[in-house]
């Protein structure tokens, strides 16, 4: 029996000295977003939600957020919207060249976020301005093959009898598509939305290099870091991170959920 | 010379939580025998057979193997080898390095292993499938390699595990008899886990019926079929026609009548279906007029579901027998054929 | 036979899908096609042509891959990419697979959901905000310095951020985090029963774990390698907020190429250099990301 209790002794060691280290930053930004002082270091005083009253009252973050809720919000429901109709076109009919548009499709994650926004300012900075809008367009660039990898593997034969069943039963195609597929997909579109969105909202460097005179929150944190270690930084990170984790455990509970073991 | 040796379980439990997989099991198994352990699923046989490889640790009890107590022995040092369920062949390994998985692992020398698996593979039927990947081998191909890898190692005894389970019917009969022919072959123990009664009788020489972690009835597959020991045991090894009755002195007083049986019983006489005839025989007892409910006719038999006063009976008889008769017909009761149960 | 030309409905029916398809399919494809292959194949054209006076030259030339070549400044950013790269691979596969392992075969069932999701929650921390969250860990006044100061382990505080370890410790966090999911899943998906089989041929726990348990998690470990090459590679933040302007990476030469020097086709030219080193990786990598089936 000793045994086994050094043994789970052991298994917890492990876990927490692991944890320690993941939570480390994290923690220890959250923890010094209420710090009653004007440099976010140790001995911790406080608490204070001071730097939370600040950064609501600062425009500035405050017109960050809404244009980073926006960004999140529209490339989140373009990416899912596409991804939808195009994984229903490829699984449902016979597409000419399906393999080379299934492999266009998913492309765009096997390069890095840098690529992406570098060739999107190349190409079209001259026709394009450097917008919320041009963001837009280059984060659903980023979340298309993300969504379609989660949507497209719900066209699945256990599906496809479903749609049959209703088009048996007299439906058109639209209804078979807004009757059936969409509600009975409704989990992983919910799934995907928030994926999609968890990536959008705290996007840096397409952001960074695509927006024009009014940046998303993560760029206006980058610039905050320059006057270097400010307790209103910490607040601000913070709330990036919780909106994150919100939209992550919906992903969790809707997505890996489905799976069993 | 293949060495073997007699297996002997003192006394043997297993506890999880509240139930009691295996409750005081005793048993002696004598080197060279098949056995089978037979009984549903939740009986405790595999639990035994995981004591015996030593993946479980008994609650209580021990297991001797000869004169050594083999009972904490981890599965590496035990002479005994497993056959899994679903064989848990290594996906990444070839078929050969599977096979040479036990060797390779004693540091035994390469050509020698090399020569052994040959051989293993050789003797299931596979001989020169060393380079194949498992992937490309079918059901019964992935059986034959799981016999192979866990026989090169030389074990005293055989464990197997539900091995032919996965295969469809024709490839299990098969397996049967290569198992059998093997163990033959080989003269080792060879305990063998199933709840296929057919697949009992046909391999084993000794069958072992379990329920609810005890052993229910033991012997060699013609007396446990033929003089079942309990009622589930009787129920267990197929159709049994079950009587309660008051037995004295070789003697039956049931709802049929008064026949004689055999066994030394006293709860309950079952009779087998093809037990009942409706031909008079020698030392047939004839137990009366019988109204027929149920013809079906089923090739090499036909199975009759009749009624005997208030008493419904099933049986099997040939064909011929019955053909024009009407709808009574006159049940007789084969000599030997009503076996005395103890429980 | 009949002289007319017929269409089967066959035919008809095929066509009709056709479209149907093709027309679903569309917005995806161009949106695809418009946003992502056409910028990304400008990159390549870009590179080809060199800045002159202020404006992209007219003739094509590979002066941008010999500047490359040529001047150390690119070289280094290139070899500190390579560098960081294999630092934090191995850095990170070394702290992940233990924390992978043990929650696939010592935490109780019931738990390993729950450890998981804990061990994976900062993942979800942006980059800039993980990055800035390090170096309040790691300033000179910081958690990591006052702690040890306190303790009296140092007399003096350490230099920890604005250093090359300061941005490996950034991506090794991160990728503990992402190489703790991927090896897990290649672990979890083990039949316990090998791990059985292996013990009852006679394998020792040593054995066991380097001839059946770590073969068949490869595929987990690759795919932990292969996203820290494309990340590591291609990222810009961390290593501008931990590193500082020390050994400068490729990411960095590139916005440096696009912001101080408006050279655009230099900034196109390491931009192919970059992908080129990420598809090499990916070929290199490739036979070890599927896993074995039985």
């Amino acid at each position: 029996m000793t045994g086994k209790l050094a043994s789970t002794a052991i298994t917890v060691a492990i876990i927490l000295v692991a944890l320690v280290f993941i939570y480390l930053p994290v923690g220890t930004l959250v923890l010094f977003s209420l710090h009653d002082g004007r440099v976010p270091v140790p001995p911790f005083q406080g608490p204070t939600l001071e730097w939370y009253g600040r950064i609501l009252d600062n425009p500035r973050i405050m017109s960050a957020t809404v244009s980073s809720v926006i960004v999140g919000l529209v490339s989140s429901l373009v990416s899912v919207a596409l991804a939808l109709l195009a994984g229903w076109g490829l699984a449902r009919h016979r597409v000419p060249g399906r393999k080379l548009v299934e492999a266009l499709l998913m492309m765009p994650l096997a390069v890095s976020y840098l690529i992406v926004g570098v060739g999107l300012m190349v190409s079209f900075s001259d026709y394009i301005p450097k917008s919320v809008g041009f963001v837009l367009i280059g984060h659903v660039v980023l979340n298309l093959p993300l969504a379609f990898a989660i949507l497209y593997v719900q066209f699945d034969t256990a599906q496809a009898r479903l749609e049959a069943a209703a088009r048996d039963l007299g439906a058109s195609e639209a209804q078979v598509f807004f009757r059936v597929t969409l509600p009975s997909l409704r989990i992983p579109i919910i799934a995907a939305f928030a994926l999609c969105f968890t990536f959008s909202w705290d996007e840096f460097i397409v952001a960074f290099l695509l927006s024009g005179f009014d940046p998303t929150l993560p760029v206006v944190i980058w610039g905050l870091l320059r006057t270097g270690l400010d307790p209103q930084t910490n607040a601000a990170g913070t709330l990036v991170f919780l909106v994150s984790i919100c939209f992550a455990l919906v992903v969790e509970l809707f997505l890996l959920r489905k799976k069993p073991e | 010379m293949t060495k073997t040796a007699n297996l002997s379980l003192k006394a043997l439990s297993k506890r999880f939580g509240e139930t009691m997989a295996v409750r005081d099991l005793s048993l002696d198994i004598p080197a060279s025998s098949y056995v089978v352990l037979l009984g549903p699923s939740g009986s405790g046989k595999t639990t035994l057979l995981s004591m015996l490889g030593g993946f479980t640790a008994p609650t209580s009890g021990q297991i001797f193997l000869d004169d050594d107590d083999i009972t904490l022995m981890q599965p590496a040092q035990r002479p005994t080898a497993t056959v899994f369920q679903d064989y848990a062949l290594f996906p990444h390994l070839s078929v050969g390095d599977n096979v040479a998985f036990g060797l390779s692992v004693r540091k035994v020398a390469k050509a020698e292993a090399a020569r052994r698996v040959a051989e293993a593979l050789d003797m299931v039927g596979l001989k020169g499938f060393e380079k194949r990947k498992i992937s490309e081998a079918s059901g019964g191909q992935r059986q034959r390699i799981a016999l192979a890898r866990a026989l090169v190692i030389d074990p005293a005894i055989l464990l197997l595990d539900e091995p032919l389970g996965a295969l469809d019917l024709n490839l299990r009969r098969q397996m049967q008899d290569e198992l059998r022919a093997l163990q033959k072959r080989e003269r080792r123990t060879f305990v063998h886990v199933t709840h296929d009664q057919e697949e009992a009788m046909a391999i084993a020489d000794t069958i072992v019926i379990m329920k609810d972690g005890v052993i229910e009835d033991a012997g060699p597959p013609q007396d446990v079929y033929s003089h079942p020991r309990s009622r589930f045991s009787a129920q267990f090894m197929g159709e049994s026609n079950i009587l309660d009755a008051d037995i004295s002195e070789g003697m039956a007083e049931t709802a049929l009548g008064r026949f004689p049986v055999v066994g030394k019983g006293t709860a309950a006489v079952a009779i087998r279906p093809e037990n009942f005839t409706v031909t008079p025989g020698e030392g047939a007892v004839s137990l009366g007029m019988a109204a027929l409910e149920e013809v079906v006719f089923q090739g090499s038999f036909v199975r009759l579901s009749a009624r005997i006063g208030n008493v419904e009976i099933r049986l099997r008889v040939p064909p011929a027998d019955i053909s024009g008769s009407g709808q009574q017909v006159e049940v007789f009761l084969k000599r030997g054929g009503a076996a005395a149960l103890q429980s | 036979m009949a002289n007319t030309v017929t269409v089967s409905p066959e035919t008809m029916a095929a066509r009709r899908e056709r479209r149907q398809g093709l027309f679903l399919v569309a917005p995806a494809a161009i949106w695809t096609l418009a946003f992502f292959l056409i910028p990304t194949l400008s990159i390549f054209w870009l590179s080809l042509f060199k800045k002159t006076g202020g404006r992209v030259g007219d003739e094509m030339t590979l002066a941008n891959y010999e500047r490359f070549l040529s001047q150390g400044y690119f070289r280094e950013s290139l070899f500190n990419s390579l560098e960081l790269t294999a630092i934090v691979a191995v850095l990170s596969i070394l702290l992940a697979y233990p924390l992978a392992a043990t929650i696939a075969f010592r935490v109780a069932p019931r738990y390993k959901r729950l450890c998981l999701m804990l061990a994976v929650l900062p993942f979800w921390t942006s980059y800039v905000v993980r990055s800035y969250a390090w170096l309040l860990v790691l300033a000179p006044n910081g958690v990591v310095n006052r702690t040890l100061l306190a303790t009296g382990l140092l007399s003096e505080p350490l230099t920890l951020s604005f250093t090359q370890g300061a941005t490996v410790l950034g991506f090794v966090h991160f990728f503990t985090m992402l190489g703790t999911l991927t090896i897990y899943a290649s672990l979890a998906r083990i039949n316990p029963k090998l791990i059985l089989a292996a013990r009852d041929l006679g394998a020792s726990q040593w054995q066991t774990f380097w001839r059946v348990i770590f073969p068949l998690s490869i595929p987990g470990v690759a795919a932990g390698v292969f996203l820290v090459v494309v990340i590591t590679i291609g990222d810009y933040v961390t290593p501008q907020i931990l590193g500082g302007n020390n050994q400068l990476v490729l990411p960095q030469t590139i916005i440096m190429q696009i912001q101080r020097r408006a050279d655009i086709p230099m900034a196109a030219a390491l931009s192919v250099i970059m992908m080129v080193v990420v598809g090499l990786a990916y070929l290199a990598m490739a036979r070890k990301l599927t896993a074995e089936r039985a």
